[in-house]
This record gives structure tokens, sequence and C-alpha cells, in this order.
């Protein structure tokens, strides 16, 4: 088993975890952050997804021992206490969801998208997504909410 | 299955050496992970090179550029002037996955895999790439077209472990593209992958390499279709011949993807339109 100590939406955090496990494993099952999904395990559909120091990956494709000294990011250190980060009120507003297992992961890979460019283009957004997989809504209902989103954080900026 | 994290290549080599079993160096583990989910490879153990000072840096070395084995593809298209010299090679391995898998996947990785349809081999192997190999007995620079021998096959010895990629001095009038077919705009794997890096003197092509990828056992450096287009300013003669001597060189299997004789058309096609946007770079 190894130790590790890594910080996980800004708090210190220890765990200890077999070499094989993945972050996403140990997220889930050891610090019980059930945000991130696990939809395909291997890269393809981005419902795990996290970041490692400020950089959207998909954590079934990270290795818990990696997150040794690294600041990890997940979609339970969006909102701010009760208050939800307007990425996520934007989802509720456009019913970007119906089952809701993508959303997770579309969410921290927008909060993402919108700190690298506040404003991006319908193609830059559909792009940047294209590594997160939703079967229900189409995704048109994700996009719009996401330019809204970021309409909105430009002019709150 | 052992974690280590060494923090030299020094003990990276000494700890797969002294590996009885199977090992496996883990970069941005996008393959790897995968692999080992699959149980397709079930190493007793994982070196993890990341730890390693230097891995991430891109630095400037006789006037081109060595890229650290786990620069990710975030970093590597975040180097404006890298990308300004060989906007082939960048783009290439931007091609790959999804932005999650740019945030970990590396040249070094893909290069490693041996994938014959890997995005960013081509681009490399047309750009005159080298890798930088460390072992046991020190280390050796390999053309990048040495280090694939086969479908997820490589040249390495137990033991060795690629460092860095060395992109050459671009140079002035040179230019390079990568272009691959998928049926889809995004999230897939090569049908077909043509690359071309060039430099030109005045209007004529002065020297030039062409890769394909994805239509033969490894990523082919096919010297006929640079010949076809040497000391041309590629008139529609010297494209068909570059196109025929392309399409010529494929040795392609037939599978979901695509057939022989489509893989075998496509490269040609590419190679030509990969051709002239390399010409128009190198034109500036």
């Amino acid at each position: 088993m190894i130790h590790v100590t890594t910080t996980i939406n800004g708090d210190e955090t220890e765990f200890v975890c077999d070499p094989r496990e993945t972050l996403l494993d140990v997220l889930r099952d050891r610090l019980s952050l059930t945000g991130a999904k696990e939809g395909c395990g291997t890269g393809d559909c981005g419902a795990c997804s996290v970041t490692v120091d400020g950089t959207v990956v998909c954590s079934c494709l990270v290795l818990g021992a990696e997150a040794e000294g690294k600041e990890i990011g997940t979609v339970e250190g969006i909102a701010t206490g009760e208050d939800l980060h307007p990425i996520q009120q934007k989802f509720l507003d456009h019913a970007a969801l119906q089952c809701g297992i993508c959303t997770p992961g579309i969410l921290v890979a927008t909060k993402a998208l919108l700190e690298k460019h506040p404003d991006p283009t319908e193609t830059q957004v559909r792009y940047w997504l294209a590594g997160n997989l939703c079967r229900c809504t189409g995704y048109d209902k994700i996009i719009r909410a996401v330019m809204d989103a970021a309409k909105d954080m430009r002019s709150a900026a | 299955m052992q974690y280590q994290a060494p923090d030299s290549f020094d003990a990276a080599v000494t700890l797969l050496n002294a590996e009885q079993g199977m090992a496996r160096v883990l970069a941005g583990g996008t393959d790897v992970l995968v692999q080992l989910r699959a149980g397709t490879v079930e190493p007793d153990l994982i070196v993890d090179i990341k730890r390693i000072p230097g891995v991430h840096d891109i630095t400037a070395e006789d006037g081109g550029w060595r890229i650290g084995a786990a620069v990710s593809g975030v970093e590597l298209n975040a180097h404006a002037d890298l990308c300004a010299d060989w906007p082939g090679v960048a783009e290439a391995h931007d091609l790959i996955g999804s932005t999650q898998v740019q945030g970990r996947a590396t040249l070094t990785g893909n290069l490693c895999t041996a994938s014959p349809a890997a995005d960013s081999v081509p681009a490399m192997v047309a750009a005159g790439a080298t890798a930088r190999v460390q072992g046991s007995n020190g280390t050796r620079d390999v053309a990048v077209e040495a280090v694939g021998t086969g479908p997820f096959k490589v040249s390495l010895a137990q033991g060795e472990v690629i460092t860095s990629i060395f992109l050459p001095a671009r140079g002035a009038n040179g230019g390079d593209a990568y272009l691959r077919f998928i049926p889809r705009t995004e999230m897939d794997i090569a049908v077909v992958g043509a690359a071309v890096s060039l430099t030109l003197d005045g209007d004529k092509v002065a020297s030039a390499r062409v890769s394909l990828g994805a239509v033969a056992p490894t990523v082919l450096l096919v010297e006929g279709a640079a010949n076809a287009i040497i000391g041309t300013s590629l008139d529609d003669a010297a494209m068909d011949k570059l196109a025929a001597t392309a399409s010529a060189a494929c040795n392609p299997i037939s599978d979901k993807r695509g057939t022989v004789e489509f893989r075998t058309k496509i490269a040609g096609v590419l190679a030509k339109r990969a051709a002239k946007i390399a010409y128009d770079r190198a034109k500036g």
C-alpha cells in the first residue's frame, strides 16, 4: 500500500491506496467524493474529469499514487457552500442535464475552459468538450448553458 | 504491482534492470492505464518518470527543441516558439484524444506505444526527430522511425527508457504539416495519416521528408515520395508522382476503420494535401 499526501479542493488530504488504484477509485471509494463518475474507465467519456494542478484530466487515467503533492480539483469544490457556481446555475436554468452522470465531468471541464478562454466561440466549446460524452441531451442545451455562463461570468468579472 | 517514482533516470534504469518480471514506464499514462485496466499488460513494476527533474521542460538546443519525456500535449501546444517552428508536429499531437487526454498524453508515450496509427509519430518522423534513449550502457540518440518495429513493439532493449525527444532546427524557409483521415471530426484514431516536412530554395523544394501512418505495421518514412517533390515547385506532375509513390509504399490491413484499397488511395491524397500546406508554411 502507498501513503499519499495531496490537496483536494484546497484541503490537505491523506490516503492509503493500492498501487493499481486509479485516482478515480481513490476519490470515490476511499474519500467518498462520488461526484466524479466512472463511465468507460478508459479515458473516452470524461465523466471522471478532475483537475490536477489546474489541468483537466480523466481521473480514471491517473494512478492514485500520482496524486502525491498535487492539487486536485473535483466537482465537489466548484460550489461555495450552498451557493452554486454560475456554471452550475446555468446548467439548471438551461436544463442541460437529464440523467446527470456526465454532468460533474462537464462542469469540471467547463470551469477549466472558461478560466483559460473566458470568451470562447461555440466551436471552441464543442471541441473542448468533445471528450465529455452525454447520451441524453444531444449536447445543444449543454453548449447553450456554457455560452450563457461564459457571458455572465465575463460581465461579472 | 509495485509503483516507484524515482528522481533520476539513472535510478529509473536501475529499477527497470533490477525487475525480474514485467516493468512498464509511466509518463502520461493514457495508454498504460488503459492496458492495465483491460488486463492486456500486468506489470510487476510501474516506474513513473514524472518526478524526474527536467522531464516537463522544453529547452532550446542547437537551434531546435528538446522535449522532456513527460511534456503533455497541453504543455507542448502552449509553447509558442516550438509551435511556430514545427506546427505540423504540434497539430499532430493535439489531434490525439480529448482535452482531458491532452492534459497527460506525451510525444514519448505515443512513440513508445508504437501504434501504427499514432498521430504524432509521422509528424516527428517527417521532422527528422530523434529520441534520446538511456540504459545501463549510457545514452544514445535514435531516429524516431527506428523506434517502432511493429504494432506495439519497439526496438528499445530491456531496461532502456526514452528521456526526451529532439526536434532539429527548423531553419529558414521550412514548413511541416500532418493530416489524418477519420470519419468523425474529433476523438478518433487515424485511418490514414500523412506528414510532410520540407525546405525551399526559392520556389523549389530543396529537401523533404514524407511519412505515413496507419498504412503499414510501422509508421513509414517514404524516401521515394520525398524524391518526387524535391527540385519541384509542387507542380501537378510532381504531386501526382508524390501520391503514386506514397500509395505504392502502403502495406495496410483492412479493418473496421478502412479497407486496404481505401487506405492506399487516401495515403496519396493526404500526402499531396500535407505537402501543399507544408509548402505554403515554408513560403511564410
